[in-house]
């Protein structure tokens, strides 16, 4: 059965106050048509955990820019005023996680870990309502993991079956979202039969991967 | 010599041949610009990749290829690159040898704070917390005040980055280092006097006999 289905489709089985996982850093990587497609069908209340909101207009400034979502873990929102904005309106709740720890939680989520043991952040606000273990007289923070309902996932290629490879720079949250969701919908570059990607240059394989965001013919 | 590229040019000569560098956003940047070619220092983004090289040529910019900050850079041959699991592993675990961040204030100690102002400022810690908290070394570069208000003070009021103390502050007036006595003065910026440098700073200094003039030493 093909797992490939239209960018409009995938949308639509997104419900209003979904948790999202995106991938992206400052919009590199991130899957720019689904984005769009969600801003098109308007799915509001939703989650987004994401390394950070990009800028106005941009990737995941899109889905702030339209008020789509309610909630934001990130570890960076600094390039996106309107998220501030928001966030100082008290529209927007946004969850700060120091990047390595937000990386480490999503992972532990996508990898079956009951939490992150982390020194990042003993010391400071964020330890703030969190349990700090001492193991063998060292400080470690215990980090929750991160599980989202869609994983939206951009990829350099994809293969027939969803074996997925990423592209330089443009990898950073990709395979670690691709492992913590329910529903993975990656969004790749190109689609190209089974094969040519070969097995060591699978990053992240196929089986994760619920759906291939077909491609649009650039013909029209 | 301009304030921020006398800071960067001193920072440079405490990179290491062969080390792995990660340089934060900002006045750190300039840093990549003033390292002789030959010294092969591997600078990391940690968005994921090590061995990142300034702007390409425009016109062969690459989207897929871009430092933390979502500019276009290139790839030197030998570069790597990697998902962002793998670049906090390289940053927390160790592997990284020198991290040169900005600073708000830093303590008589060496705690820093640069991430947030209360009620002013929130634009969360990026990856500043991992990589002052994993680093094997530390360097702050800042310039020495703020409009007038100190930035070098015997506490810090806003919200640190790490409970790790820095290993070493260098502004456009001097080189510090941080000691559980106290910040030491090592360097003295060319034309500056210690009395300008202690009037600048809110937290005692201590003045060994000699004070070189930055970057004489090295």
């Amino acid at each position: 059965m093909s797992k490939t289905i239209t960018v409009t489709d995938a949308v639509s089985r997104i419900p209003d106050g979904a948790v999202l996982m995106i991938g992206g850093f400052m919009g590199v990587g991130s899957p720019h048509r689904l984005i769009d497609e969600i801003v098109r069908q308007g799915k509001k209340g939703l989650t987004v955990i994401a390394n950070d909101t990009a800028r106005p207009g941009v990737a995941i400034g899109k889905l702030i820019s339209a008020r789509l979502v309610s909630k934001v873990i990130a570890s960076h929102i600094g390039t996106n005023p309107e998220t501030q904005a928001q966030m100082i309106a008290g529209e927007l709740e946004v969850e700060l996680s120091p990047q390595g720890t937000l990386a480490e939680r999503v992972r532990a989520g996508g990898f079956g870990l009951g939490a992150v043991v982390t020194p990042t952040g003993v010391g400071t606000v964020v330890a703030d309502g969190k349990r700090t273990i001492d193991i063998d007289g060292k400080a470690f923070l215990l980090e929750m993991p991160l599980r989202a309902d869609f994983a939206l996932v951009n990829a350099r290629q994809a293969d027939h079956i969803g074996n997925l490879a990423y592209a330089l720079t443009a990898r950073n949250f990709n395979p670690l979202i691709a492992m913590a969701a329910d529903v993975v919908l990656a969004e790749p570059q190109e689609i190209v039969p089974v094969g040519v990607i070969p097995p060591d240059a699978v990053m992240t394989p196929s089986v994760v991967v619920t759906h291939i965001i077909a491609k649009e013919s650039a013909r029209g | 010599m301009d304030d921020k590229l006398l800071i960067a040019s001193r920072v440079a000569q405490e990179l290491k041949p062969g080390t792995l560098v990660n340089l934060g956003i900002g006045l750190p940047t300039l840093v990549a610009g003033l390292v002789p070619a030959d010294a092969h220092i591997f600078f990391q983004s940690e968005n994921g990749i090590i061995g990142m090289q300034s702007m390409p040529e425009h016109g062969l910019e690459d989207d897929d290829l871009t430092d933390a900050g979502g500019r276009p850079i290139s790839a030197l041959p030998g570069a790597a690159t990697f998902d962002s699991a793998m670049s906090f592993g390289l940053i927390r675990g160790g592997h990284l040898d020198v991290t040169v961040l900005g600073g708000l204030q830093v303590d008589r100690n060496g705690r820093l704070a640069n991430w947030m102002v209360p009620g002013k400022m929130v634009p969360g810690m990026g990856g500043a917390m991992d990589l002052v908290t994993g680093a094997r070394r530390v360097i702050v570069a800042m310039t020495h005040t703020a409009k007038g208000e100190h930035k070098i003070v015997d506490a810090c009021t806003l919200p640190l980055t790490s409970s790790r103390c820095v290993d070493l502050v260098v502004t456009e007036l001097a080189v510090l280092q941080p000691t559980p006595e106290g910040m030491v003065l090592k360097e003295l910026a060319p034309g500056v006097s210690v009395a300008q440098v202690q009037a600048a700073t809110g937290t005692p200094l201590i003045v060994p006999d000699h004070v070189p003039t930055m970057g004489a030493a090295a």
